[in-house]
């Protein structure tokens, strides 16, 4: 067993581990943090994308020891962020929606997109979220969300 | 799944991880970013009894670069080359080929001294770094050795990296002014494994031109067939280049079926039609 503390959406905490236990495993079962969600755990389905040192990681292909001492910020991690909260009504109004499986990690990695990329095009938002599968949507409310999202905080921030 | 149990270390230096590859009863492997071997793990396709994290030693961090090239350190992350976060030699094809690297989020761990040293057929850096003549550094128990990636990748999942080995980074010559390259892939869907990679890289200087084929049954490999006509016609014809494939793809992927063999031929015009804008 190893011992790991990682700061987990602001709180400093240290767990004691198995060394296969992947981030997401450590998140759901010992941390109560179910908002990740484990699809394929091989990487090939980005459900549990969130972020590790402000980074998008997928947190089914990183160890929780390969986080000992880095900041990992989780779904529930995000409640108050700004562009979250813009992606959360744009999502909720243009029905980017389905089952809620592939959502968390969605919006995580939309809001990597709207970080890297101000106002994206529809062909960057789907260059961008090719790694996100989900399975009810088709997709099209999903990168449309995620454009009119882009396209309010432009706005906002009066570029 | 779950990966079956290992141990797991993070040495702070590279002379501390050489010690510990030296544990001759135990299967025991590097990790850098793990994006490539932490799914074999949950696989259960490659059996480990102790990994090594060598990701977060500052050594495999380093970055260089004089007039004449750019030394990139093993660690560098494919989201680092992509956002020019490290000097480029290649005027612009590295970036453009991190860029197309699996996913974001995967490209933010990932690392290039990983993708060479794990050698799958499908990887970008292997088949780019060869065409862009880069030199592996490597370091183990009995000392420093460089080695040109073309010799270094041997095969599928094939290096010359033997026990203890820790490749250090990439010693990568820069592309001069006026030269010349074209890259293409092509992939089921963007950020899947390649079906098939080319390169072509025109340096303009004298050195050969280099046609390099990936995602072949084994390995990135040379084309001289190709490149020799390349070298050879400032106009080219493509009927002509479509010959040279045949000839190259019949010792390069021997094995492929006609379908592959479409493939590799696309990836091939459409690298030298690139080059050749």
């Amino acid at each position: 067993m190893l011992t790991v503390t990682l700061t987990i959406n602001d709180d400093e905490q240290t767990h004691t581990i198995e060394p296969r236990t992947v981030l997401a495993d450590l998140l759901r079962e010992q941390c109560g943090l179910t908002g990740t969600h484990l699809g394929c755990e091989h990487g090939a389905c980005g459900a549990c994308t969130l972020e590790v040192d402000g980074k998008a990681t997928r947190s089914c292909v990183i160890l929780a020891a390969m986080c000992d001492g880095r900041s990992v910020r989780t779904i529930e991690g995000l409640h108050d962020d700004k562009i979250m909260e813009v992606l959360r009504r744009h999502f909720h109004q243009l029905h980017g929606v389905q089952c809620g499986f592939c959502t968390p990690g969605m919006l995580v990695m939309a809001r990597d997109i709207l970080r890297r990329h101000r106002t994206p095009s529809e062909k960057t938002i789907r260059h961008e979220l090719s790694g996100q599968v989900c399975r009810c949507t088709g997709y099209a409310n999903i990168v449309a969300a995620i454009g009119a999202a882009g396209a309010e905080l432009d706005r906002d921030t009066g570029a | 799944m779950k990966s079956a149990p290992f141990d797991y270390i993070r040495p702070k230096g590279v002379a501390e991880a050489i010690a510990a590859l030296k544990q001759e009863d135990k299967s025991v492997s590097l990790i850098a970013g793990g994006q490539s071997l932490l799914v074999l793990l949950s696989l259960r396709m490659a059996p480990v009894d102790l990994l090594v994290d060598i990701g977060r030693i500052d050594e495999l961090k380093t970055v260089s670069e004089t007039s004449t090239h750019v030394f990139l350190g093993a660690a560098t992350t494919h989201a680092m080359i992509e956002d020019g976060g490290v000097p480029d030699p290649s005027r612009g094809l590295m970036p453009r080929v991190a860029s197309a690297i699996a996913y974001r989020a995967i490209r933010n761990h990932g690392t290039i001294g990983g993708s060479v040293a794990l050698a799958d057929p499908a990887a970008d850096w292997p088949a780019c770094l060869m065409a862009l003549g880069a030199t592996a550094a490597i370091r183990g128990p009995a000392g420093e050795r460089r080695e040109a990636v073309t010799d270094f990748v041997q095969g599928m999942y094939t290096t010359t990296l033997q026990q203890g080995e820790v490749v250090l980074g990439f010693d990568i010559p820069r592309l001069p002014a006026g030269a010349r390259w074209g890259a293409a892939k092509v992939t089921r869907k963007s950020g899947a494994f390649a079906s098939s990679m080319a390169f072509v890289i025109e340096r303009g200087d004298g050195a050969p031109v280099r046609v390099i084929l990936g995602a072949t049954a084994s390995h990135a490999q040379p084309m001289p067939a190709v490149a020799a006509y390349l070298s050879q016609h400032d106009k080219i014809d493509e009927a002509e280049i479509r010959s040279a494939v045949a000839a190259d793809l019949d010792v390069v992927d021997p094995a492929a079926d006609a379908y592959q063999r479409r493939n590799h031929t696309a990836t091939v015009l459409r690298a030298i039609r690139e080059a050749r804008a």
